[in-house]
């Protein structure tokens, strides 16, 4: 902690105060940590009965079931999402102030739109057809695909406008079209810079994947919803399915990490502003 | 658009929850932001991974879990709001709404706190290592040197998290309180013919507030810019 803007390397007064300062903090942190265990200890939550359910097959497997269908919502879409920010980011940079002001319109308002919002209108109005289970599942998928993909769309401008000038220049010098300075040159550098911030936008997605609930309960949160009615044991069901999120979306985070490292290197990864002019870059966490 | 004309009053009363749940959340996000960021940066070495381990966790749960939490398996623990029982005007704001703003502030104040470090680690080290050079004190340093230019690279990241705050508070929705979603989805249900004019209406309504928070945003960062 020795090179930090806010405070010079501390001298042995310092640090014999931030001694005493650890001890107080530790005994508070552990006071808080008892008092958690000792709630859940005093209503009962430790007991078997009540964590049975997680390691019998019947139930495990359902889980597991319901982890899957998560995931392969939040892949989908952001599958979907690629291609539509690729496609209306590509529309933002057009030469055409037609295709800019469309482009420009269907970011911001899906950018704008609760994500719960655009789900009860795609379960109601465009998949109602469908029986009810698939009809949440593709919801998902739909609503998740056009939130992400503008948010995906300002992540690639940013991307292509973080290209050095020189590479869309020389590209021109040497006589290519504007279709193929895109395609060729401009694009792909662009997809590799972008490529953390896709795989970081699939935490975002697998997130919002449980946000269905407000119409039909599918995937992940599906159990919270429907196990306790049998085993009563809403506390643990609530404590597992967290963790499974929080472990699925570290093991993400941590493989952004990793893609971040191997195709960028040391910059910092790709992230637009919901404020602001989005040409330059803020590390504003995504949400 | 009849479905919607003739529920305008009960439409606008719900996004006037909406706006209060975002109003009260969104200080009480600040506040405890502040404080998560002032343990993460700090000297003492337990507070700050206490702090980044309760960050990652939080920040990596679903939103709709922290109100599942606070909703269903609070109560079994003892984590009740009965006590809340407040009445403004036409208002109610009951258990239900208490929960909806704890789980809001609970889950914003991360983001607030990752937005505020990230205004920190923007000041270069020169700036303080200079301002102690020419002599300034500790408290010299933070309030003329680096907490000013902190605050300002904060402002467009806390913006953003509370634009997301915004569009969060309809997972209230999912939890019994009547805010702009949940009467979109009554109004979904009872007007089957009328359905893309309501999604319009309701959109309409959250792109406005998102783009007035942006521009209150736009303005501080104008405003607090250094020439």
């Amino acid at each position: 902690m020795a090179n930090s803007v806010l405070f010079d390397t501390p001298g042995p007064i310092a640090r014999a105060r931030h001694r005493t300062y650890t001890v107080i903090a530790s005994v508070l942190l552990v006071g808080a940590l008892g008092y958690v265990v000792y709630r859940l200890q005093d209503s009962g939550q430790f007991a078997y009965a009540l964590w049975e359910p997680f390691v019998t097959p019947r139930y495990f497997q359902a889980i597991m079931k319901a982890w899957g269908d998560t995931l392969s919502m939040a892949v989908l879409s952001v599958l979907g999402a690629l291609v539509f920010g690729v496609i209306f980011g590509v529309g933002k940079l057009s030469d055409r102030s037609v295709f800019r002001g469309i482009a420009w319109l269907v970011v911001e308002f899906f950018r704008a739109v609760p994500v719960i919002m655009l789900m009860i209108f795609a379960f109601y109005a465009i998949f109602n057809g469908m029986s009810i289970s698939r009809g949440a599942y593709w919801s998902v998928v739909l609503a998740l695909t056009v939130y992400n993909g503008a948010v995906l769309a300002e992540v690639f401008r940013a991307g292509i406008n973080a290209l050095p000038t020189g590479q869309g220049e020389a590209a021109y010098a040497i006589g290519m079209r504007k279709t193929q300075v895109m395609r060729i040159i401009l694009l792909p550098q662009a997809v590799k810079v972008m490529i953390p911030a896709i795989i970081s936008q699939m935490v975002v997605a697998l997130k919002d994947t449980s946000l269905i609930l407000i119409v039909f309960p599918i995937g992940l949160t599906k159990i919270p919803k429907q196990l306790p009615q049998t085993f009563n044991n809403v506390v643990p069901t609530t404590l597992v399915i967290a963790a499974l999120y929080i472990i699925t979306n570290l093991a993400l985070t941590w493989v952004a990490n990793q893609a971040q490292r191997r195709f960028v290197g040391e910059k910092e990864m790709l992230q637009v502003s919901m404020v602001g002019d989005a040409g330059h870059k803020q590390s504003a966490t995504t949400l | 658009m009849d479905a919607v004309i003739e529920n305008l009053p009960d439409i606008l009363k719900a996004f006037g929850y909406t706006i209060a749940l975002f109003l009260v959340s969104g200080v009480l996000s600040l506040v405890g932001g502040t404080i998560l960021v002032a343990m993460r940066v700090g000297p003492i070495p337990v507070l700050a991974k206490a702090g980044a381990f309760y960050v990652n966790l939080v920040r990596n749960t679903p939103l709709l879990m922290v109100f599942f939490f606070f909703t269903f398996a609070g109560p079994r623990i003892g984590i009740k709001f009965n006590f809340v029982d407040v009445h403004i005007g036409t208002f109610d704001f009951t258990a239900f709404y208490a929960g909806a703003i704890v789980a809001l502030s609970v889950y914003t104040s991360t983001f607030v706190c990752e937005a505020l470090r990230s205004g920190v680690n923007a000041v270069p080290m020169g700036q303080a290592e200079a301002a102690r050079a020419i002599g300034l004190p500790f408290g010299g340093v933070m309030a003329q040197v680096v907490l000013p230019q902190a605050f300002r690279a904060s402002v467009p990241p806390v913006a953003s998290a509370l634009i997301a705050l915004l569009k969060n508070t309809s997972v209230a929705a999912v939890f019994g309180v009547l805010e702009a979603t949940a009467q979109m989805k009554i109004m979904t249900n009872n007007n089957a013919d009328e359905r893309w004019g309501i999604f319009f209406a309701f959109a309409i309504g959250y792109v406005v507030l998102v783009e007035l928070v942006s521009l209150v945003a736009a303005s501080f960062e104008r405003r607090w810019r250094i020439a």
